[in-house]
């Protein structure tokens, strides 16, 4: 039972990252139809960034919370950063063309970005100091779970709400949901679709940049190549619970996140990635609209 | 008014660039590295690209299209090879060099221009796949895992050879595509790439975890070369026989992607990419058309699996990452969808050139990101674009269409 | 004469909405018969049965291809109902943009020909043969359609009403007994929309074909066609010769009161 329960706890904290990156990839594809391939290297751009952002502040001194609020707010920024400027160079350009193009350009952006970095840093694994600090209060629920656990999974909940409330309570909000559905429709209303579109990337990178700081610090290392992987199991995770729907990204992120915990717990660990593949194959096959994706109906 | 825009641009991309050019981070050994220059390199560079960027930007044409909008013409021949006499002269240089170049060149080399003949059949067999069929397969070196393992563990355990082992390398590589092409069939663009994706990454994790089957990362070594009528080979002579072997099969391989293209099938293929309810609409059984476009793909790169185990007589699961399969769409689109010529000269350009510009290795990748957003933004045509075929019709004739 | 098609209390669901309600229609030799109705009425939920896009949730459709048995076509993947003898156009035109207009064309003769991978590979006399037969089947329906200077052209450059024709050439290609044209005349002004009419009925008269058209020209409808059947909120409302159908106050009331001509 106690087994259980730590794979369940440790599948929740998976699927809570997951959740966090899906949501980036679902909110954009809702918006311009497009997977956004490079939105994984977004995630480990936030954790480099982060990384760096740490590193400075300490040498100059400053220590604990500090260095996690500093660091975490700078990486949020530029990972918001380079969202906006990967949207502007490689997806609008191509709004008119047809499919293979933006889709294409999305996986250059993602090789590009990928080694970017790694020529720039390295292409080691860099050690991520954990920032999550020791609240006290904490220390009760550590027979239950760890404390970064706790953290990654009440962040999550607290973005959730938050994200909750933008869409359907501000006018931005408003504006994504009615672009979402009809661009046209939204432009002749007047509603920027440039700006919302600039708008939807900025606030998936910054999600996907949370994920990224919380799962540095709470695995403890880093390399260029762990956007990939992340990425596509995020991307997993919002079509299993339905492109396009802020709910079935979480829903999808957690299916995803216990699938894998149970699976490497219970059947064998090595082939843990194949898990994810494999559920993404199933789910396509059997209902691709997703769990709570609406089906679309072809119009002729 | 532009310099403004560029100049402001280049603020934006140091802001963007500090942290991670700028700084060089190393917590291993605890080093921090200023690197200042870099924002200068930086500032410049966007300057300048930025103003080379909205110039071509304007001048593109309003729609991107990765095929040429003008039909040229073009007399129909049926040798793939032959042509009007100034096409003829095109093709004599490149292929004396071809059929001559193991006799002044190293064995290394050598090596070097058959990588590259194997990358062009490669991408002749993905573009029936992409190019052609329009569906997006991220996962294809899978195939080219297929047809490698099927002759290492053929090889390893039963002592087949290798011109055995080709036709079932072709064979596995076939039914590998058409097991793919079964749940994908029903499948959009977008879905259906990330499908094929898991489906490439899927094969190179059993092929590495399942240590019983496959010899797990340590990989298969010892593979036998193809034996010359039963003569034992030099390593340099086996380097010039398995060149010409690759030639041949090259020109084998752009004769029958030729032949399908200008058939009826081939049309079924083009037709499906550009609209494929309408192809349903006119009689076109889609799912077949698919899995076989799936399945010739397929069969081409387990056929190469098979030469490139023979070449390198040592296969592990590393070499069939999803770096390799986006290595060849980048030579499909690059080159130009659909285009023969392009693709090939795609194939010869992505494999010679690192080659040759050593400087330049550890940049590759970067550049294939670099310029697979570039071509698809200011070229999605390709190199040397396709060219829709054009018919000739004389109107002493008018029930007959003269070929 | 001679029945082509029969729709026997065809019902069709999307969620709630009852986008069919019990249709019965029959189509017969060589007539045209159009399906008139307000937007939404279910006329291209109805073609979309027919040619197997759709899988209606109750009812029968029926075909007779000709020298052949009356049968049941309710789910048939579209490509075998093409194969069969049926073929369309569609509301938004959909030709293949990238490829020529003689292209275009030849597509609809797939189904009319066997070539495979293997023929396609050898290239016998026989293969040549087809083609030949193929690109000449289709240069003739273009020189009917008035499309030939247009030949090897793109399909993407050719002027909105020689696409509208295109697409009709590229479905005669499927050699059909029975032609669904789907708002052929949208888009047209009056010059090109009385080219069309007489083109319909050149079809008719030269090929044979019955032809079964959504429209909302009016004016076109009552000139051309043999039978109207009018079509609101899903159901038949009612059917008839363009006379009798102009002057019935259901007709009238539901979607021509609006209309006016």
């Amino acid at each position: 039972m106690e087994y259980f329960w730590q794979l369940f706890i440790g599948g929740l904290t998976r699927g809570s990252i997951y959740a966090l990156i899906a949501l980036g990839y679902t909110m954009v594809y809702g918006i311009i139809e497009l997977i956004n391939f490079a939105h994984g290297e977004i995630y480990m751009i936030a954790a480099f960034t982060g990384l760096i952002a740490a590193t400075v502040l300490t040498m100059f001194g400053l220590s604990g919370p500090a260095v996690l609020a500093l660091a975490s707010l700078i990486a949020i920024t530029y990972a918001c950063a380079y969202g906006f400027t990967v949207e502007k160079i490689a997806y609008k350009p191509l709004r008119q063309a047809p499919r293979l193009s933006p889709l294409i350009s999305a996986v250059g952006m993602s090789i590009f970005l990928q080694n970017y970095v790694m020529l720039a840093q390295t292409s080691d694994f860099l050690p991520f100091p954990d920032l999550i600090p020791a609240v006290p209060g904490l220390d009760s629920l550590a027979a239950f779970m760890a404390p970064t656990e706790v953290v990654i999974v009440a962040t999550t909940a607290v973005v959730m709400v938050l994200l909750t409330i933008l869409v359907k309570f501000t006018k931005m909000g408003r504006a994504m949901r009615a672009t979402a559905q009809d661009r046209h429709m939204a432009m002749l209303v007047g509603v920027s679709v440039n700006r919302v579109i600039s708008q939807t990337f900025i606030i998936g990178s910054a999600l996907a940049a949370v994920g990224g700081i919380l799962v540095a610090s709470h695995v403890g290392r880093i390399n260029f190549f762990i956007g990939f992987i992340a990425g596509i199991k995020a991307f997993t995770a919002a079509v299993l619970g339905g492109i396009g729907s802020i709910p079935g990204a979480v829903l999808g992120g957690l299916i995803l996140g216990w699938t894998e915990s149970f699976a490497t717990g219970y059947v064998s660990s090595d082939y843990e990635d194949v898990f994810a593949f494999a559920l993404l194959i199933l789910i396509l096959i059997v209902k691709p609209s997703g769990i709570l994706g609406r089906e679309k109906i072809q119009k002729f | 008014m532009k310099l403004k825009r560029s100049f402001f641009i280049s603020l934006w991309f140091i802001f963007l660039t500090f942290p991670i050019l700028s700084i060089r981070v190393n917590t291993i050994e605890r080093v921090v590295q200023w690197r200042w220059w870099n924002m200068f390199y930086v500032a410049l560079g966007s300057f300048v690209l930025s103003l080379a960027w909205f110039y071509f930007l304007e001048k593109r044409e309003p729609r991107p299209m990765p095929i040429v909008a003008e039909p040229v013409k073009e007399r129909f021949s049926r040798h793939p090879l032959t042509g009007s006499g100034k096409i003829r002269l095109l093709w004599v240089l490149p292929a004396l060099f071809f059929l001559s170049s193991p006799f002044f060149l190293s064995t290394y080399y050598t090596n070097v221009m058959t990588t590259a003949l194997i990358y062009i059949v490669l991408g002749l067999g993905l573009n029936v796949i992409v190019g052609l069929t329009g569906l997006l397969n991220l996962g294809y070196v899978a195939f080219y895992a297929v047809g490698a393992y099927c002759y290492a563990l053929l090889n390893h355990h039963f002592g087949v050879g290798f011109w055995v082992a080709l036709p079932l390398g072709a064979l596995a590589g076939g039914l590998a595509g058409i097991l793919l092409a079964l749940p994908v069939i029903r499948l959009r663009g977008d879905y259906l790439a990330i499908v094929t994706l898991g489906f490439g990454e899927i094969t190179r994790l059993i092929l590495e975890n399942w240590n019983a089957f496959s010899f797990g990362p340590s990989g298969i070594s010892h593979i036998a070369s193809p034996g010359f009528f039963g003569i034992a080979l030099t390593v340099p002579q086996v380097t010039i026989y398995i060149y010409f072997l690759m030639l041949a099969f090259c020109l084998l391989t752009v004769f029958v992607v030729r032949r399908l293209q200008h058939s009826r099938i081939g049309r079924a293929w083009v037709a499906i990419r550009e609209d494929e309810t309408a192809s349903q609409a006119m009689g076109i059984d889609t799912a077949r058309a698919k899995r076989t476009a799936f399945a010739i793909g397929a069969a081409l790169a387990g056929i190469m699996g098979v030469i490139f185990a023979a070449k390198t007589t040592f296969i592990n699961p590393a070499s069939f990452n999803f770096i390799e399969s986006a290595m060849i769409l980048s030579i499909v689109v690059l080159g130009g969808i659909g285009s023969i010529p392009g693709i090939i000269l795609a194939a010869l350009m992505i494999i010679l050139l690192p080659e040759y510009l050593r400087v330049f290795s550890d940049y590759r990748m970067l550049i294939f990101g670099t310029a697979m957003v570039v071509m698809m933004i200011f070229r999605p045509q390709g190199i040397i674009p396709y060219v829709r075929r054009t018919y000739e019709f004389h109107l002493s004739d008018r029930d007959k269409a003269r070929l | 004469m001679e029945e082509v098609m029969e729709v026997r209390q065809l019902e069709m669901n999307f969620g709630g909405l009852k986008a069919l309600d019990r249709v019965d229609l029959r189509v017969f030799r060589e007539e045209i018969v159009a399906v008139i109705g307000p937007n939404g009425a279910g006329k291209t939920t109805l073609f979309n049965c027919l040619t197997g896009a759709y899988e209606p949730a109750a009812g029968d459709i029926f075909i007779s291809p000709p020298a052949e048995k009356k049968r049941r076509i309710n789910g048939l993947p579209t490509h075998k109902v093409t194969k069969l003898g049926l073929a369309r156009t569609f509301q938004n035109i959909r030709l293949f943009p990238r490829m020529t207009v003689l292209e275009n064309v030849m597509i609809g003769q797939h189904s009319r020909s066997r070539a495979g991978v293997l023929a396609a590979l050898c290239r016998d006399k026989k293969t040549i043969a087809e083609e030949r037969a193929i690109v000449s089947r289709s240069y003739g329906i273009l020189e009917k359609m008035g499309l030939v200077e247009a030949v090897n052209e793109l399909a993407d450059n050719l002027p909105y009403g020689a696409q509208r024709r295109l697409e009709i050439a590229r479905a005669l290609a499927t050699e059909p007994f029975l032609l669904l044209l789907d708002e052929p005349a949208a888009g047209m002004n009056p010059q090109e929309t009385k080219e069309l009419e007489s083109l319909i009925r050149r079809i008719r008269a030269d090929e044979g074909i019955a032809i079964l058209l959504i429209e909302h020209d009016m004016k076109l409808v009552m000139s051309l066609c043999d039978r109207i059947c009018v079509m609101d909120y899903g159901e038949k409302i009612a059917e008839g010769a363009p006379a009798a159908v102009r002057i019935n106050p259901v007709v009238i009331q539901a979607y021509l009161g609006e209309d006016g001509t």
